[in-house]
């Protein structure tokens, strides 16, 4: 027996009902399949984002310093200047004061460094970039869905639907996200989506002079990443915050943050 | 029958209900995008929109396809492992229209200097100068060749090849 009160309990629980039933149909989510992403769908004939899962190899050994990555970035992706997707940083750590490293990066290096003026200790160039977590905390705080992370690992911003609120520049425990001053939106290194999507390396990997720099794909069982990450010892910056961070470096030191 | 008596202000609570959710649903599949959600809680077409950006670097291997000799010329040396455009610059429109768009020459005293200079903190077994001292100004190309670096009485040494 239908009574009143079932009634005002039975009505909205249509309603939601209801509103579940049009947001399954194919008019609201077309090809709604989470787990099988459609083979080609980047506009990219022959790219299937389901096989692959993108990061990057740095090589503290290897890194002389030049600039070269922080210029290619900034002519492949138009990044503004004075701001910077990829960046050199110097340390100088003088003694047993590891927390109290001295760290400069003139102009992000984009003209690489002037000469050192510290003599003894420990000197030595780190390149920083977005690390790609895996459980990235800028994706995480973002409102409306703009920052996002992609079937093959990469993060990335959608500017089109970024409010330019900040909470993910705030949240990139790295410092790797920028507000772009003429467009008003989040930004941050895109592991050159537009290449790697391409079979290209990204534009650092490909002009960096010394192969300090390398694009892997830990998916790819014949990618030389998988024989490295056995026999090298590979740290990722701030490990204690989890967060899945995809830029491996090798021979890091303590005193970087 | 009694116990419907009031059914018509049942009536007008369902019609509120229903347009409520009318407005809502109507509101949301204009503001929401249809490819929202296709692969996660975002835009599924921004993949295909960031993957359509333009290159401006057109790689070494599109480099290699014309320019072969010069690859040749590199592997007698130890720039081999040094892609064209990290000294010629972004060349995918080059590249693209070789005839209309001719790359500029680097200026060796620039460009040299920014792998070779000496500093502290660049690794031990990379070869530095000091280009004050080295060469007193001189530009380097006047004595190095820039896609195989290495003198001519040093060539015995490494194995590299003249030019």
């Amino acid at each position: 027996m239908i009574t009143r009160r079932k009634m005002l309990v039975l009505l909205p629980a249509a309603a939601v009902a209801w509103k579940f039933v049009l947001a399954g149909t194919p008019a609201e989510a077309p090809g709604y399949h989470p787990s099988t992403p459609t083979a080609g769908a980047l506009g990219t004939p022959g790219y299937d984002h389901s096989q692959h899962w993108w990061g990057m190899l740095l090589d503290i050994d290897k890194c002389i310093g030049c600039g070269s990555c922080v210029r290619a970035c900034s002519n492949e992706n138009n990044v503004p200047e004075g701001y910077f997707r990829t960046w050199v940083e110097r340390y100088h750590v003088s003694g047993w004061e590891q927390e109290v490293p001295q760290v400069d990066s003139p102009n992000g290096a984009l003209n690489g460094f002037p000469p050192s003026k510290f003599e003894g200790g420990k000197n030595f160039f780190v390149p920083k970039m977005c690390n790609h977590c895996k459980d990235s905390p800028c994706t995480q705080v973002c409102p409306v869905g703009a920052t996002l992370h992609t079937p093959d690992g990469v993060v990335l911003v959608d500017e089109k639907y970024c409010l330019g609120c900040r909470y993910c520049i705030q949240a990139c425990p790295y410092g790797c996200r920028f507000l772009n001053p003429t467009k008003r939106t989040a930004e941050k290194c895109s592991l050159c989506y537009h290449r790697i999507t391409k079979g290209l390396t990204t534009a650092c990997c490909e002009n960096c002079p010394t192969g300090a720099r390398q694009l892997v794909d830990l998916k790819d069982p014949n990618d030389p990443i998988h024989e490295y990450l056995k026999t090298h010892s590979v740290q990722v910056l701030k490990p204690h915050l989890a967060t899945g961070a995809k830029a491996f470096y090798h021979d890091l030191d303590g005193s970087v943050r | 029958m009694s116990k419907f008596k009031d059914a018509e202000h049942l009536v007008r609570l369902a019609m509120a209900f229903a347009l409520v959710a009318a407005v809502f649903l109507l509101v949301r599949a204009h503001f929401i995008p249809k490819s929202f959600g296709q692969y996660g809680h975002y835009r599924g077409d921004a993949l295909a929109e960031l993957a359509d950006k333009p290159l401006h670097y057109a790689g070494h291997q599109t480099c290699e396809t014309c320019h072969s000799d010069v690859l040749e010329l590199k592997k007698a040396g130890k720039h081999v492992g040094v892609n064209c455009e990290s000294c010629h610059g972004p060349l995918a429109r080059h590249a693209e229209d070789p005839a209309s768009v001719v790359p500029q020459l680097p200026d060796t005293a620039v460009l040299c200097a920014r792998c070779h200079e000496t500093n502290l903190a660049k690794p031990k077994n990379f070869p530095q100068v000091v280009s004050a001292e080295h060469s007193g100004g001189v530009v380097c190309k006047t004595c190095h060749q820039p896609h195989n670096p290495l003198l001519p009485q040093e060539s015995g040494k490494t194995g590299g090849k003249q030019s």
